[in-house]
């Protein structure tokens, strides 16, 4: 049975409907991630469960038991905040030792949950201190001291990494992994950042407009998005998205894309879609940069790699990657390329698709084929 | 995705029993006593004002309504009319002045003064005493006997003549002076603040553009302090409408009643002419003079602040 | 408006030629004189002999500085009909400002709490009636005010003073602390909802111990306005309850007997002298406060 179940749930604030109809469900254990653009209703999805906002339809249910009738602090969770909301006047000590003082622990068991807590993120030195003299990769472990000391049935993060610069981030997003792994905790956590999602979860719930678009594994969101929002928001750089329209091939489907001077036809793997699709229907080709390299750096593995001659407009050396920017279907076309890739903006060169890892979608659905 | 984070509802209760109703109603419980009593002691206070405003009261209030008497009396009255016209002079002269040294004062600090710490003080104090003290304190330095006038003398300038304080023509003009004295060093510290918030880049900019000092404050600099101008002037006529001690303590609304204002007037006619009825009119002319001010200004300002 | 005192000032360029800084300094010292003119001459006033003010020069320091007029001033000066001096009056404001402000500040805090972190439907509208509470010219509520008064038996004494000045400051100190409550973070007050705290709990443990600045400006705003009122003390206590502000202007306007124009400076200075301190000793504070209760947000 899931540990937490979310049904039905829908959530109205006036005449506007932030969430509607919601239903995710999440074993224990598990690391749920909420990911969304701005204004999608994953933070008022977590508040809700965190019983911070009513809801006007549905029901949440942890370990079977419905909770949403319940005060915030009669659910047993625990909460880590965007802005960690650690209390200014007390100290760290005194911070993550509220909860339990709240709930009437006595005090030689609190300072034993503080100091176990300290040990794990390794904040012993700083307990006297107020959170105004922390940093803010200190003030981030104190607001997960404070939850982690409960030991609650379920922890909710809200962006907890957002306020943090560049390299802490991927610092901190380490950590909260060690932490899950060695915890084994349930938690639940909203973020719009799609590599954190990415990276931490075991499952991912894409939302938009208060509504899922998607439930699945990291890897099931990532090569199998369910339609055009999933795969555009998910990944980055963003997955290429052309349209293009099937043309009937000999045994096989192959699609037409428009380009400069001409078009251009590519065979579509059979993995790829079951059906058959019927000549003429416009469709929208996705092909993530990674699928898109040089001669070289094709995927050997793969049956299905197509040539295609291409003016390169723009070369972004990142590093690790060159990023090369081509235009065909009349969209920017960005292909991955090894970063030693010899590549000049100008410059005609061969594009390696690899269309085993193509996907197609209905351009009026949004779904995918 | 703090949109909805800013709103802290009241959560959930399942089945409330009466402890928990208690406690989703707490807030509410401690809040109505002061709504309450603002409730009562404010606007049903008007209301009784009002209502007494439109009977024949005297020296003590009588219930029954007859009309717009009260009101036909004022507006017969010669010292409401003085009264008017002294709001007028007072007022405008009390705004004006105020806000255009307080503007000054703010730009000429705003030049990195050395000892701008001792001067802001220094302008600023006034605004801590009670009206009653600098009506004192002016009273005394006006004293045709033995203040300015004598000192002047004293000093060589023997056709030196200052009697406006008992001067019926002139009285009004020394309450202007003891009130400018007293505010506008609280006009500067607005105008400073909003000088001090104005973006340093901007005025980088317009000295890059090659705007001379004079261009760049009436060019971009004041225009940039319209808020400014617009709070001091609320706050200014907000006073001179409520100005009654000043007078008090400095004319006694004297001489002869030369330097009356409303505040002093509803006064006098409530509690020493008993004509009640004549006073609690006079008192809502000035709510709602006071009203037709302040209700756009905190509209705005709280649909601003409500976004 | 805290930055104030710390934000250097921007480019100065009205200053730019010699002549220019003259002309600035000057203006600025001329109005410090006449900022302080007023003062001094009370102070200078306060410490001469009668004789010495009716010959010489009111600007002239004190030739035979006396704390006579001081203790006059104090002890004896006729006020109405008793010759006690004006230190039961000093004592009556004394009585009327500290439960006064100690109440409203409270009252304030409390309200101010609610109508950020606890909202409900028409927050609004109720803080906006009290906001306008603020404005009201009082003497609109003058005449029910003395009724009630009379009714309640506190026509005439402290006690009905501090009534009268906690309702008609409840707005101000209401405003302040909803303004200030208002930039507290929301999240501190979930969070402490999630950790088990309840409505009195969260306001004594995490709103209160970190609203020292709001509540010095809070008080000392009060502090200064009753202290300093006239139109209430006049109105509901005569005679020997009345404040010092009422006292002050009786002695002033008496006009039997000769005008000890020295007793009556140094009696000014007293009324002057607890709002002045306030002052010096908090400035800042006062200045913020002014500023909060003129310009909103």
């Amino acid at each position: 049975m899931a540990f937490l179940e979310i049904i039905g749930l829908r959530k109205r604030f006036a005449s506007m409907e932030i969430l509607k109809g919601i239903d995710i469900t999440l074993e224990k254990g598990g690391f749920l991630v909420l990911v969304g653009p701005s204004g999608c209703g994953k933070s008022t999805l977590l508040n809700t469960i965190a019983g911070l906002e009513t809801i006007s339809e549905g029901e949440i249910r942890v370990e079977g038991r419905a909770i949403n009738n319940l005060h915030p602090s009669k659910r047993d969770i625990a909460m880590v905040f965007q802005s960690y909301a650690l209390y200014p006047n007390m100290t760290v000590a005194q911070n993550i030792a509220f909860a339990l003082e709240m709930r009437g622990v006595p005090k030689a068991e609190r300072e034993a949950a503080v100091a176990e807590a300290a040990r794990t993120l390794q904040i012993g030195h700083l307990l006297k201190r107020k959170p105004s003299q922390l940093s803010g990769g200190q003030r981030q472990r104190v607001a997960m001291g404070r939850a982690l000391v409960r030991n609650p049935r379920i922890f909710l993060f809200d962006e907890p990494l957002s306020n943090l610069d560049a390299k802490l981030r991927v610092d901190m997003r380490v950590e909260i992994k060690r932490l899950h792994q060695a915890t084994r905790a349930t938690i639940v956590y909203v973020t719009h950042d799609q590599i954190e999602a990415m990276t931490l979860a075991t499952k991912i719930a894409v939302l938009k407009e208060g509504e899922i678009q998607q439930v699945g594994t990291p890897y099931e969101i990532y090569n199998r998005p369910a339609n055009l929002f999933v795969a555009d928001f998910m990944g980055s750089p963003a997955m290429n998205l052309m349209d293009a329209v099937v043309a009937a091939g000999s045994g096989r489907t192959e699609i037409r894309l428009t380009r400069e001077g001409g078009e251009i036809r590519l065979p579509i793997p059979s993995s790829v879609t079951a059906d058959g699709l019927g000549e003429g229907r416009k469709v929208v080709l996705g092909i993530r940069p990674e699928a898109i390299t040089d001669r070289n750096g094709a995927d050997r593995t793969s049956k299905a790699i197509e040539i295609v001659e291409a003016q390169v407009d723009v070369v972004e050396p990142a590093g690790s990657d060159t990023f090369v920017v081509t235009r065909l279907a009349g969209k920017e076309v960005t292909a991955r390329m090894p970063a030693d890739a010899d590549v000049r903006a100008g410059a005609r060169v061969p594009f390696a698709f690899n269309l085993d890892k193509a996907l197609l979608f209905d351009p009026a659905t949004g779904l995918r084929l | 995705m703090t949109i909805a984070a800013t709103r802290s509802e009241p959560f959930a209760v399942g089945r409330p029993g009466l402890v928990e109703r208690l406690q989703v109603a707490l807030p509410k419980l401690v809040l109505a006593p002061s709504f309450a009593a603002i409730l009562l002691f404010v606007y049903g206070f008007i209301l009784w004002t009002l209502y007494l405003s439109f009977t024949n009261s005297r020296m003590m209030p009588v219930y029954e309504l007859i009309g717009f008497d009260a009101y036909r009396k004022l507006w017969a009255q010669p010292s409401w009319y003085t009264a008017l016209q002294n709001l007028a002079i007072f007022g405008s002269l009390y705004i004006g002045l105020c806000i255009v040294l307080g503007l000054l004062l703010a730009i000429f600090l705003d030049q990195k003064i050395r000892g701008e710490g001792v001067l802001r003080p220094i302008y600023l104090y006034p605004m801590a005493l009670s009206f009653i003290v600098t009506g004192t304190a002016w009273k005394w330095f006006l004293n045709p006997g033995l203040g300015l006038e004598k000192t002047m003398h004293a000093w060589g300038w023997t056709s030196f003549h200052f009697d406006w304080l008992v001067n019926p023509q002139m009285a009004i003009y020394t309450v202007v002076i003891a009130g400018v004295w007293q505010a506008s060093g609280f006009v500067m510290a607005m105008f400073l603040a909003g000088l001090r918030g104005i973006d340093g880049e901007i005025i980088k900019a317009a000295q890059i553009d090659g705007a001379p000092a004079w261009q760049l404050y009436r060019r971009i600099i004041i225009p940039m302090l319209r808020p400014v101008f617009l709070s001091a002037f609320v706050v200014l006529a907000h006073l001179t409408i409520k100005s009654y001690d000043l007078v008090i303590a400095l004319t006694n609304a004297g001489p002869g009643g030369a330097s009356q204002l409303p505040s002093t007037f509803m006064y006098s006619f409530t509690f020493t002419r008993n004509q009640m009825a004549v006073g609690s009119a006079s008192a809502i002319m000035m709510l709602m003079t006071i009203v037709a001010i302040m209700v756009p200004y905190l509209y705005s300002e709280l649909r601003e602040k409500g976004r | 408006m805290t930055s104030l005192a710390s934000v250097a000032a921007p480019a100065g360029p009205v200053g730019g030629s010699r002549l220019g800084k003259i002309l600035v300094y000057g203006v600025l010292l001329l109005f410090a004189l006449f900022f302080l003119l007023p003062l001094f001459v009370m102070i200078v006033t306060s410490f001469k002999t009668l004789d010495e003010i009716r010959d010489g020069n009111m600007l002239a320091l004190p030739v035979a500085p006396t704390i006579e007029p001081w203790i006059k001033a104090w002890g004896e000066a006729c006020i109405g009909l008793t010759c006690a001096g004006i230190k039961g009056y000093f004592w009556n404001s004394i009585k009327m400002v500290v439960p006064a402000v100690a109440i409203s500040t409270m009252l304030g805090a409390l309200n101010g709490y609610v109508l950020t972190k606890w909202r409900f439907a028409g927050h609004k509208l109720v803080f906006g009636l009290m906001l306008f509470a603020c404005f009201i010219p009082f003497q609109s509520v003058l005449i029910p005010m003395a009724r009630i008064l009379g009714l309640l038996g506190l026509a005439n004494g402290t006690p009905g003073l501090v009534l009268v000045h906690v309702v008609y400051g409840l707005g101000f100190t209401t405003l302040f602390f909803r303004n200030y409550y208002e930039a507290f973070p929301s999240e501190l007050i979930k969070a402490a909802q999630i950790d088990g705290a309840g409505f009195f709990q969260i306001f004594w443990r995490i709103i209160l111990p970190s609203s020292g600045p709001i509540i010095v400006v809070t008080v000392i705003f009060q502090f200064t306005n009753i202290w300093n009122d006239f139109l209430f003390g006049s109105s509901f206590a005569s005679g020997e309850s009345a404040p010092m502000t009422v006292a002050l202007n009786n002695l002033v306007a008496t006009s039997t007997g000769v005008r000890e124009y020295n007793v009556d400076m140094a009696a000014a200075m007293f009324a002057a002298i607890p709002t002045l301190l306030v002052y010096v000793l908090a400035g800042r504070y006062f200045v913020r406060g002014l500023m909060a209760g003129a310009v909103k947000g």
